[in-house]
């Protein structure tokens, strides 16, 4: 299965300057495990011991995966995944 | 150096005096590697907070989309402080993700919503390192 994963420019130290990169998986948590094993760092800045980062947004087509199920958000071929840090502070 | 046009921070200013006591957010779009700010975008606090901001997650996924569509990068990213100085608090600096952009504060602690000076102040925000940089104010070419 082929998932099209959009990295975010804080990210891509990780991806070799790719924007766009290919992953495996038939959830969130799959596709990342995957990102994880091909570019080693980026599972450890997308998630933690208590699942998704609270300040990292995963998207899957246009929906926020944490409308969905969260890490165990179904993905299937040809999807689409966005991940975008977000834009927060104080 | 950040040079940007006074329409722009005009438009900064008054977003941020329009939202006090709450902090106002946004961005200002340029082409991507000009680092030179053209397009402003207010975006709504979605924290609707004094003290936070936090983009809206589906406001930030269509921002990006459309700026990757026009081929423009984030060159300014501001907010406003309403009771502290325009210098990044420590969760700024914690959750600044944009190593290219210019992160702008501005302060509005001493007039509030009303007109009068402000304090505007831009800074790189790098792997939790803050650097502060001159401001050059353009007057806007016809």
């Amino acid at each position: 299965m082929s998932i099209e994963v959009r990295i975010p420019t804080i990210l891509r130290t990780y991806t070799a300057n790719e924007k766009v990169v290919e992953a495996a998986g038939s959830t969130i948590a799959e596709v990342v495990a995957d990102l994880e094993a091909n570019y080693p760092g980026i599972g450890d800045r997308l998630t933690d011991d208590k699942g998704l980062r609270r300040f990292v947004n995963v998207y899957l087509n246009d929906e926020d995966v944490r409308f969905l199920d969260g890490l165990d958000t179904a993905v299937a071929d040809g999807d689409s995944v966005t991940i975008l840090p977000a834009v927060a502070g104080g | 150096m950040l040079a940007i046009s006074r329409a722009l921070v005009e438009q900064i200013v008054a977003h941020a005096r329009e939202d006090h006591p709450d902090e106002a957010c946004g961005v200002i779009a340029g082409p991507a590697g000009s680092d030179d700010p053209q397009r402003f975008i207010p975006m709504l606090n979605a924290a609707m907070s004094p003290t936070f901001y936090e983009f809206d997650s589906t406001d930030l996924l269509r921002l990006y989309r459309e700026m990757d569509d026009r081929d423009e990068e984030p060159v300014v990213i501001y907010h406003s402080h309403t009771a502290t100085e325009a210098y990044p608090s420590r969760t700024d600096i914690a959750y600044a993700s944009e190593p290219n952009a210019h992160y702008v504060l501005v302060s509005t602690r001493e007039t509030g919503r009303e007109p009068g000076p402000y304090e505007l102040r831009s800074f790189r925000i790098v792997d939790g390192e803050v650097t502060e940089e001159e401001v050059r104010i353009t007057d806007t070419a016809s």
